[in-house]
C-alpha cells in the first residue's frame, strides 16, 4: 500500500483548528495528493478538547489514523499535547504552543510538560505566543505562522499553500496571512 | 493547477453538492447533529434551491412529502433521533410514494458525540419497507443521494440515505459531476386511491409495498453501489458505510462485499460471496443488522461474535478484533492532565438560571440542548433529559404518580428552539389536564447547540429574513395560564430571576417563565458586525 502521511492537530474549542485543519488538507489537495480529514462538532466541543486528523497520500481509506501513526502532532495548546498520546510515536515530530487554557473547574495547570515532551519526543518545537506576536505584531496570525512551520515538513510547493490560504481567509487578509506564513517557514529552530 | 472540478469536501458538504446536481429544488429539515450543515450549505451556496427550518422532523417530512407529490425533487434533513419524531408520516408515506424524489437523510451517531441514544437508523428501512442507501466517504454522499432520487422515482417509493457522523464531518475529495434537470411536471394531479390512506386505500398500497420491495431485492444485486472485490480467497468483509473505508485501511488485501444499498439485500451477491471466500467478517457499527440476515439465508459467519454492538469503529478496533493482536504499547507520559468536559460558554446567559435552580434545591426536569450541561458541575442542576420536550411532559408525570405527597418542587428547563419543536404541544396538554408545574423557557435567541439557526421564536427564517416571532404572552393566555402564572426576566439579573422562580413555584399552579438573554456567540458576532 502507498505511503500515507498522518497530522494530527489538537486544541480546545475557539482556537481555529478546523480552519487551519482545513488549509493543510487543501493544501494537500492542490499538491495533488488524495486527502481524507476527520474532526468532530457539536456537544462535545463546547469549551472541550478539538482534534483533526489529516491523512493524505496516493489514496487514503479512513478518515482516522491508526494509533501510533501521526507523522506530526500539531497542538494549539500545551496540555492538550498530552491528551492523544495514543496516535502518537518516539519518532512522531510534535509542533506545541505554549497557550495555557485551564478546563472549567479546573485551577491547577500541569507542569513540566515541555521538559516531558522534549525529553521523549526527538523531534519536538514549541512555539511561544508571545514571541510571535512580537515579530508578526499581531496574536492573530498565530495559526498561521504555525503552518508555515509546518510546511517545512512537507513538501506541497508555495503554490499550493497559497490557494489553500487563499481560499480560507478573510478577504483583505491574505497578504499579511502569507507574511506570518513565511515568518513560520523560516524561523530557525 | 491541476485539480479544476475537484473539492474538499465534509459529507454533509457533498450530500449539499448532490442535491444541487440532482436539480432538488425543496429542502427542509430540523437542526441535529450531525445532519446540521446540509440545509445551512444548501441555504448558502444555491439559493435557487428552497429550503426552510421546520419546526420540527415530523413537519419537515410532511411539508416534503407534499412537495415531492406537487412533483418537486425533494430532501428532508434530519439526526437519528429526529427520525422517530417523523416515523409517523415516514410509515404511510411509504404507502403513498412519490411524484417528484423524495430522499429522508437519517444522520446516526455512533459513539454519540452529540446525541442523547445510539439508535442505529437501519432498522426504520426494514419498518417502513423502504430502501437505504449507506455511503463510505465524501464522493459516495453525493453520488448516492443521487442515485437515492432517481430509486425513488423509478420505483415510487421514498428513500433513505443514512450517513454516520465521520461520514458527515469528515473531508474527502469529490469530483464535479453533471448536473441533471427533473423532467418530472409540476403540479399536485389527484390520485385520491394513492394520496388517501384510508383502509379500503391502504390495504392495496401495501401490497404494492410488498412487490416494491421483492423488485428493489432483485435489483439490488445488479447495482453499481452493491459491488464484490474479489482478493484474498481466504478473508473477507461484508460492510458497508464509513465502515468500509476502516476496513480497507485494516485489510487491504481482503476481499470485500460493499454494501451500498443496506436495505433490501442483494441476496445473489450474499450468496456468491459467501461461496467464493472463506473466513467472512460482517463489519457494521451499532446493531447487527447486516448479520442477522445473512445468517437467515443460513451461512454462518463472524460480526458480532468479536465486534462490539456499541460505539464507533476505528481500524484498529477492527484490526485486533480479527487478529487477536494485544494492543500495542504507546508512548507514555507521567504526567497526569485533567479531562476537559465541555461546558456553558463563559458568558452564557443561561449559567446563572442553573446557579440559581442549584441554590434552591429544587428538581429540574431537563430537556435537548446547550443547557443540557446544567448536569454537570458547578450547576449540578438537572435530573431528567429523555428527548425533545420532555421536560414539561415528564414532570407531569411524576406530579401524577406523586398525588398529595408532591410537593411543587419541579421546574421544567427547555430551550427556545426545542420549546416550539415539541414543547407547545406538552405544555398545552398540562394546562389541559390541569397539572400545577413550573416551566422555564431559555430563550437564548437561536438554535444555539447545532450552529445558531434561526426558529420560530427568533423572528427570522433560514435565509436571515424576517417573519413571525412566536408570542409567548398570547400563547400562555390561550392555553388559560393567566397573567400572574406568567413572567419575562432578564437573563442576567440573578435576583430577578430569584424572585420569580420563588414567587412562580409558591403559587402551586401551571407557571411560565421566559428568561430571555441572547447567546453569547451571537452577542460576540453582532459586537463584531457593529464594529465594521
Amino acid at each position: 500500500m502507498s505511503k500515507i502521511t498522518n497530522i494530527l492537530m489538537v486544541g480546545v474549542g475557539g482556537q481555529g483548528i478546523l480552519l487551519a485543519s482545513d488549509i493543510i488538507s487543501l493544501a494537500a489537495m492542490y499538491a495533488g495528493h488524495d486527502v481524507k480529514k476527520s474532526e468532530i462538532h457539536g456537544m462535545s466541543q463546547r469549551g472541550g478538547s478539538v482534534f483533526s486528523h489529516i491523512r493524505f497520500g496516493e489514496k487514503v481509506y479512513s478518515p482516522v489514523m491508526p494509533e501510533q501513526g501521526a507523522n506530526i502532532l500539531v497542538s494549539l495548546e500545551e496540555m492538550e499535547t498530552l491528551r492523544w498520546l495514543s496516535y502518537v510515536n518516539h519518532d512522531t515530530k510534535i509542533v506545541f504552543t505554549k497557550t495555557r487554557i485551564n478546563p472549567a473547574n479546573v485551577t491547577e495547570y500541569p507542569e513540566h510538560i515541555e521538559q516531558v515532551i522534549k525529553k521523549h519526543f526527538k523531534n519536538s518545537i514549541m512555539i511561544d505566543p508571545s514571541q510571535i506576536s512580537e515579530t508578526t505584531g499581531s496574536a492573530k496570525y498565530l495559526n498561521t505562522v504555525i503552518l508555515g512551520l509546518v510546511s517545512t515538513y512537507l513538501d506541497f510547493g508555495n503554490e499550493a499553500w497559497q490557494h489553500a490560504i487563499r481560499e480560507n481567509v478573510p478577504q483583505g487578509t491574505y497578504e499579511l496571512n502569507m507574511a506570518a506564513f513565511t515568518i513560520g517557514k523560516n524561523t530557525v529552530l | 493547477m491541476k485539480t479544476s472540478g475537484i473539492f474538499l469536501l465534509s459529507g454533509n458538504e457533498a450530500i449539499a453538492y448532490g442535491a444541487w446536481e440532482s436539480d432538488i429544488s425543496v429542502c427542509t429539515g430540523y437542526p441535529g447533529t450531525p445532519s446540521t450543515e446540509i440545509l445551512e450549505t444548501i441555504t448558502s451556496k444555491y439559493p435557487d434551491i428552497y429550503t426552510e427550518w421546520s419546526v420540527n422532523e415530523k413537519v419537515a417530512l410532511e411539508v416534503g412529502i407534499g412537495a415531492s407529490l406537487a412533483g418537486a425533487r425533494t430532501l428532508v434533513t434530519m439526526k437519528h433521533v429526529g427520525l422517530n419524531v417523523a416515523a409517523d408520516p415516514l410509515f404511510t408515506a411509504s404507502y403513498i410514494g412519490v411524484k417528484g424524489g423524495l430522499v429522508v437523510v437519517a444522520a446516526d451517531d455512533p459513539a454519540m458525540h452529540s446525541s442523547q441514544n445510539e439508535q442505529d437508523s437501519r432498522h426504520y428501512a426494514v419498518a417502513a419497507k423502504l430502501p437505504m442507501l449507506e455511503p463510505s466517504d465524501s464522493q459516495e454522499a453525493k453520488d448516492y443521494l443521487k442515485e437515492a432520487i432517481l430509486l425513488s422515482e423509478e420505483y415510487d417509493t421514498p428513500v433513505l440515505l443514512r450517513t454516520t457522523t465521520r461520514i458527515s464531518h469528515s473531508k474527502a475529495l469529490v469530483k464535479q459531476g453533471v448536473r441533471e434537470a427533473s423532467t418530472i411536471a409540476k403540479g399536485f394531479v389527484r390520485n385520491v386511491q394513492k394520496y388517501v390512506m384510508i383502509p379500503a386505500f391502504a390495504r392495496k398500497r401495501h401490497i404494492e409495498v410488498e412487490k416494491r420491495l421483492r423488485q428493489l431485492g432483485q435489483a439490488a444485486n445488479g447495482l453499481r453501489m452493491n459491488r464484490m472485490e474479489l482478493r484474498d480467497p481466504a478473508l473477507g468483509f461484508v460492510t458497508s458505510g464509513i465502515c468500509y473505508s476502516y476496513v480497507r485501511d485494516a485489510f487491504p488485501n481482503a476481499s470485500f462485499l460493499k454494501l451500498g444499498l443496506v436495505y433490501p439485500f442483494p441476496d445473489g451477491l450474499i450468496r456468491e460471496f459467501y461461496t467464493q471466500v472463506k473466513n467472512i467478517y460482517v463489519v457494521e457499527e451499532l446493531d447487527p443488522h447486516i448479520e442477522f440476515h445473512i445468517r437467515s439465508l443460513g451461512f454462518t459467519t463472524h460480526g458480532k461474535d468479536v465486534l462490539p454492538n456499541a460505539g464507533e469503529f476505528d481500524p484498529d478496533i477492527i484490526r485486533k478484533a480479527v487478529t487477536k493482536e494485544p494492543p500495542a504499547k504507546g508512548v507514555s507520559i507521567p504526567i497526569d492532565i485533567s479531562s476537559r468536559p465541555p461546558s456553558l460558554c463563559p458568558g452564557c446567559p443561561h449559567r446563572k438560571i442553573f446557579t440559581t435552580l442549584n441554590k434552591l434545591g429544587v428538581y429540574v426536569t431537563g430537556d435537548i440542548g446547550c443547557y443540557t450541561l446544567g448536569v454537570l458541575p458547578p450547576y449540578s442542576a438537572m435530573d431528567t433529559c429523555v428527548d425533545m420536550g420532555a421536560s414539561i411532559t415528564i414532570a407531569q408525570g411524576i406530579e401524577i404518580a406523586e398525588g398529595k405527597n408532591h410537593k411543587h418542587n419541579f421546574v421544567a428547563v427547555i430551550g427556545d428552539s426545542t420549546f416550539a419543536h415539541s414543547g407547545i404541544t406538552g405544555l398545552l396538554n398540562a394546562a389541559y389536564n390541569q397539572r400545577n408545574t413550573l416551566v422555564i423557557i431559555l430563550d437564548n435567541g437561536t438554535t444555539a447547540m447545532t450552529g445558531m439557526q434561526p426558529n420560530p421564536l427568533s423572528g427570522e427564517t433560514i435565509r436571515r429574513t424576517p417573519t413571525i416571532s412566536l408570542d409567548y404572552q398570547k400563547l400562555s393566555e390561550a392555553i388559560g395560564i393567566p397573567n400572574e402564572q406568567f413572567k419575562i426576566v432578564d437573563a442576567y439579573n440573578e435576583n430577578e430571576i430569584d424572585d420569580a422562580i420563588t414567587s412562580l413555584l409558591g403559587k402551586k399552579k401551571l407557571s411560565l417563565l421566559i428568561v430571555k438573554g441572547l447567546c453569547i456567540i451571537l452577542q460576540k458576532r453582532k459586537k463584531r458586525a457593529d464594529h465594521v
